[in-house]
């Protein structure tokens, strides 16, 4: 199978978990993927471990002029852009009293701000790879089920993931006014089993584990794998989505339910 | 209206930040009218017959909320009500077009502004204490259509709006879990008749806007800056007491669905 058959696409956060799984995706279905990441050790030994099909390209997601490269560097590498996946983040705690601005700025730049300039920096790529080579654009951003409701405990998070979530509508309807043939869509993911959560998993909560207090927020009673999240977004960066833009897609195991 | 000691808000200190010009002043007004002693904070003078005290405040400047906070307390000894309302669009930006300077200036106002709010707002109401009965606090943070449908504004904005929309909803939950007694509710407001609107206005005269705005909404026209009011003082009232966390929307019907004129903003 061939689901995204030539098709290149820029995953940011793609050295680890849900943007990792993604590449993986991707290139088992035709396509070709560049890995932007800051963490630069771990995005190039992915890289190579998955082959001819996937480049690296280092990239802090709040420095402007750092996307244009990796944008560039990815035309320059593949010969065009079809699909952007946003999956850079940064998951923190913090409550609306303990939380200072300098850290609501941190999270808010790389989740949402970064989640704008990938868009910003794509977009003009990407329509041009449609104009010229056909088939259909796609950009995927990941916001979280902390986008759909409220969570005592992440007050920065939950404010990142909900400007991600109006920000994609957003993208969404300029693109198709504009006629690029990109669509915009957003992901929520309950909690993912990668290392982001990684830290939550120890320690105790209310005489569980943190792994099985998350477990339990789950209706299906156990954690997301990235490859599920990956699956989706695999969807979405397809084709076979072509009728979805501005939307909203939720796998988090009935946790919104 | 009952007698003035007999009033509704009585006793209560209100904050109203933007509360110099459009929705802002109208629920000045409104609070002032139910009886509360309200602060209008503000970067531009209110009018001045305008009912309410006016604070010098740059919601944007966490020293500026310090001064406001610790001047309402040495004033007034307490809070109780906090309206987020200062805002900008910052034009017409898409995202394509908008630099990273833009993008900034209106997180630092829509959405970090509405963040610092919270915050002082809940350690100065903390640290009053209660004097009326449970529940004791209540915040309303002014978001917008725009955090709901993505063709209501510009890409900073519906960003910084969509913020609010969830910042407001882990407030309520944090403030709920430790009892504090303070609520925390978002208000999405289609089309209002404000300054916000000066450069169309501007462009086109400010009756064809209005009119040209109104087709727009399923209900013929936009709203006036007193139907925001209204709705704002519900929820910063005691008659709201188990509203927490919710979203409510005034827009004359625009996110609803579909009409035969069309989506905001789509053609
Ligand atoms: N894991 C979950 O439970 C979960 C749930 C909901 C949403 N999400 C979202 O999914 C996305 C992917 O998360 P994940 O679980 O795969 O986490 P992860 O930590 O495994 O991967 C995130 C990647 O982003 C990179 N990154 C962080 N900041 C960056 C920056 N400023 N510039 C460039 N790269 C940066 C990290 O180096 C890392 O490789 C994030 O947006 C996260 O918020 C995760
Ligand atoms: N008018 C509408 O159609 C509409 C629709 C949806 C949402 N809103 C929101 O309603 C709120 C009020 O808007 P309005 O229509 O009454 O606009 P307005 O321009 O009439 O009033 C906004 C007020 O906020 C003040 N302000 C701006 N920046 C400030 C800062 N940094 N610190 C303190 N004060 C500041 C302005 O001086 C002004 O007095 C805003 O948050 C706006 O985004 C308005």
């Amino acid at each position: 199978m061939a689901r995204v058959e030539n098709k290149v696409v820029l995953i940011s956060g793609g050295a680890s978990g849900i943007g990792a799984a993604t590449a993986r995706r991707v290139i088992a279905e035709g396509g070709k993927a560049v890995l932007a990441d800051r963490d630069a050790a771990k995005g190039e030994a992915l890289a190579k471990e998955l082959g001819k099909a996937v480049a690296f390209v280092p990239l802090d997601v709040t420095d402007e002029p750092a996307w244009q490269k990796a944008v560039t560097t990815t035309v320059e590498t593949f010969g065009g852009l079809h699909g952007l996946l946003n999956a850079a983040g940064v998951g923190v705690r913090n409550s609306i009293e303990d939380c200072s601005l300098e850290e609501y700025r941190r999270v808010n730049d790389i989740n949402s701000m970064g989640t704008f300039l990938g868009c910003k920096q794509a977009i003009p790529a990407m329509a041009k790879t449609i104009k010229e080579q056909g088939g259909g654009g796609s950009i995927v951003n990941i916001s979280s089920v902390l986008g759909l409701r409220g969570a005592s405990y992440a007050m920065a998070y939950c404010a990142s993931k909900g400007a991600v979530r109006s920000l994609t509508k957003n993208v969404a309807l300029h693109c198709a006014q504009m006629k690029y043939g990109i669509r915009c869509n957003s992901v929520h993911p309950g909690y993912i089993d990668t290392p982001m959560i990684a830290p939550r998993l120890s320690g105790t909560i209310d005489n569980m584990s943190g792994r099985q207090w998350l477990e339990t927020l789950h209706p299906l009673g156990r954690l997301g794998q990235a490859e599920e999240v990956a699956n989706m977004i695999l969807f979405l960066l397809s084709d076979e989505s072509g009728f979805s833009t501005g939307s909203e897609f939720v796998c988090d195991g009935g946790l919104t339910a | 209206m009952v007698g003035a000691d007999m009033s509704e808000l009585s006793g209560q200190v209100a904050i109203v930040t933007g509360g110099a010009s459009g929705i802002g002043a109208a629920t000045v007004a409104l609070l002032a009218e139910a009886g509360a002693t309200v602060v209008a904070a503000d970067i531009q003078p209110a009018a001045k017959d305008a009912p309410g005290r006016f604070f010098n405040h740059d919601v944007a400047a966490e020293d500026s909320w310090k001064a406001l906070l610790a001047d309402v307390v040495a004033r007034d000894g307490r809070l109780d009500i906090l309206v987020n309302n200062a805002g900008i669009t910052g034009g017409w930006g898409t995202v394509e077009s908008t630099t990273v300077e833009q993008w900034r200036r209106i997180e630092a106002v829509d959405s970090e502004g509405v963040f610092l709010g919270c915050k002082y707002a809940i350690e100065g109401m903390k640290k009053t204490g209660p004097r009326k009965p449970a529940p004791k606090g209540s915040i309303v943070n002014v978001s917008s259509v725009a955090a709901l449908i993505g063709s209501a504004g510009p890409t900073a904005y519906c960003a910084a709006k969509g913020a609010v929309r969830l910042l407001s909803k882990s407030v309520a939950l944090y403030c709920a879990e430790k009892q504090y007694g303070i609520r925390c509710n978002s208000v999405h407001p289609g089309g209002v008749d404000t300054p916000i609107f000066n450069p169309l206005w501007q462009a086109v005269g400010r009756d064809k806007g209005k009119a040209m705005l109104g087709e727009h909404h399923p209900i013929g026209r936009i709203a006036e800056p007193q139907d925001l009011g209204e709705l704002i003082l519900w929820l910063a009232s005691d008659r709201s007491s188990f509203v927490t966390g919710a979203e409510f929307v005034a827009d004359g019907g625009l996110t609803s669905g579909l009409t035969r004129r069309g989506l905001f903003g789509t053609r």
